[in-house]
């Protein structure tokens, strides 16, 4: 008892020290963490107050982003619904229709299609009843909720985002995060109305990755040293590359579809000893300015979960 | 007492959202991030029980690590700071420059004194910070390099609040 009393200070300092590196452990398997994350209501209350007077002073930054990921979504719709016009497609979505797309807008009766074509082409295809229904069945597999960003950190060696929206809004841990200029992050942790995940920027995370043109994949990790770059791992020698080339995810996973941009190949050496590369990746998401981002819902997580359960089981 | 009670719990809601909303996003390049919030235990009185002080080290930590997804990393280096204090005082004072009714403010004790007081505390408690962070050695040099820079932030930080604070 004497020496309890003696020695209280010190044995109150072990204890206290003991908790604390007791949670870092925990941590550092981040799936562990449950009771401190900032996804727990009070706290992502708080950073949400400050964040809506913060956001103000990036409005033009956020709508020129926005802008440019319509027009780049536009583009694309363009291009799902141009390919509709030829005849087999149109032939499973409405058979009347047929004859209209061969005579006028075929590119092998026409040669290439001028602008105005194209235009006019994809007027058609809005007119067309049985299109719409037809965009809509073939990307069911994905669905994307709309978030804004209430915290985001950089400068640390593992990052967090915290974002307004959870469970209510169908947001599920490991879910991905994709941002209007690439690939964001991971869902960890969901409270009702808010959700909190790993950055690309967090060490105890890695993102399957593949090159766009060759289809090679490794994993995507990131070193810790700057919000601009990371490292592509996993690449073996014999594999053509070079810097410019076009990161984009796998999709050998349920959290991100295939063909996300991660970004572009910065700078490739000879890893040490390895037979892989080491590759720098100057990542297309700017986290230092993050407002608006989206999260993936995958539907069929649970069929491949269960699939790959039941493989391991037999 | 009560007049106490209600400046240090002001003291500590000020310096957490200080630290939160403005010094976790100060950064050149992702390299530097200040830790005002430690300027807390620094100003705590002298006569604070020693028991009270690693309580509040320990609770200050953990409220931070809460805000920054964290766990124990924080907690656990403000713990070491608090448990280091009473022995970097006594190494930087003698006897008689330690009046009871004095508290640590560079008004009080000096310039001199109080920079010390927080060059030792402040490196302490980011060289701890930093490695737990990383949680590891590999890397030793950058991470060190890290923690001084930061360091250096903070001190001047926390000096510069001295002079904002209690000049009459």
């Amino acid at each position: 008892m004497r020496f309890l009393a003696r020695n209280y200070f010190f044995l109150l300092f072990l204890v206290l020290e003991t908790i604390s590196l007791t949670l870092v452990i925990r941590y550092n398997n981040y799936q562990n963490v449950r009771f401190f994350n900032s996804s727990t209501k009070v706290v992502a209350r708080i950073y949400e107050l400050f964040n809506s007077a913060s956001s103000y002073f990036r409005l033009y930054q956020i709508n020129s982003e926005l802008a440019a990921e319509n027009a780049r979504l536009k583009n694309k719709l363009q291009q799902i619904i141009a390919p509709e016009e030829t005849p087999p497609m149109n032939f499973l979505a409405s058979p009347g229709n047929i004859n209209d797309s061969v005579s006028v807008d075929t590119p092998a009766a026409n040669g290439p299609l001028p602008a105005d074509t194209l235009l006019r082409r994809e007027h058609t295809a809005s007119r067309t009843p049985a299109n719409p229904l037809m965009i809509d069945s073939i990307n069911v597999r994905y669905r994307f909720i709309p978030a804004e960003v209430i915290n985001n950190s950089i400068n640390r060696q593992n990052n967090f985002i915290t974002l307004n929206k959870g469970k209510k809004d169908g947001i599920r841990p490991e879910m991905g995060i994709v941002g209007p200029t690439g690939i964001v992050g991971i869902i960890t942790h969901v409270s009702g109305h808010y959700s909190s995940g790993a950055t690309v920027l967090n060490r105890r995370w890695r993102v399957s990755a593949k090159l766009k043109n060759s289809n090679y994949f490794g994993s995507l990790v990131w070193d810790g040293l700057s919000y601009q770059t990371a490292q592509l791992n996993e690449i073996p020698f014999h594999v053509e590359l070079a810097a410019g080339d076009t990161i984009v995810t796998s999709g050998y996973s349920t959290v991100f579809p295939e063909g996300i941009m991660i970004g572009q190949i910065k700078k490739v050496d000879i890893g040490s000893g390895d037979n892989f590369y080491a590759i720098d990746v100057s990542l297309s998401t700017n986290f230092m300015t993050l407002t608006y981002v989206e999260v993936v819902e995958d539907k069929d997580t649970d069929e491949i979960k269960n699939l790959i359960k039941n493989h391991l089981d037999d | 007492m009560i007049n106490n009670l209600v400046k240090y719990s002001l003291m500590w809601i000020v310096l957490i959202l200080l630290q939160i909303m403005l010094f976790n996003h100060i950064q050149f390049s992702g390299l530097v991030n200040p830790y005002l919030y430690i300027l807390f235990i620094l100003l705590l009185p002298f006569d604070t029980p020693k028991y009270l002080l690693l309580i509040l080290g320990f609770l200050l930590g953990l409220n931070v690590d809460i805000f920054c997804n964290t766990p124990g990393i924080h907690a656990s280096a403000t713990t070491v700071m608090a448990f280091a204090r009473p022995a970097v005082i006594n190494l930087i004072s003698s006897r008689d420059t330690l009046d009871s009714n004095a508290l640590p403010r560079m008004k009080q004790m000096g310039s001199a004194w109080f920079i010390r007081y927080t060059i030792l505390l402040v490196l302490l408690h980011h060289l701890f910070l930093f490695y737990v962070e990383v949680f590891t050695l590999k890397g030793f040099i950058f991470t060190l390099f890290r923690s001084l820079l930061s360091a250096l932030f903070t001190i001047v930080l926390i000096v510069l609040s001295q002079f904002l604070i209690y000049k009459e």
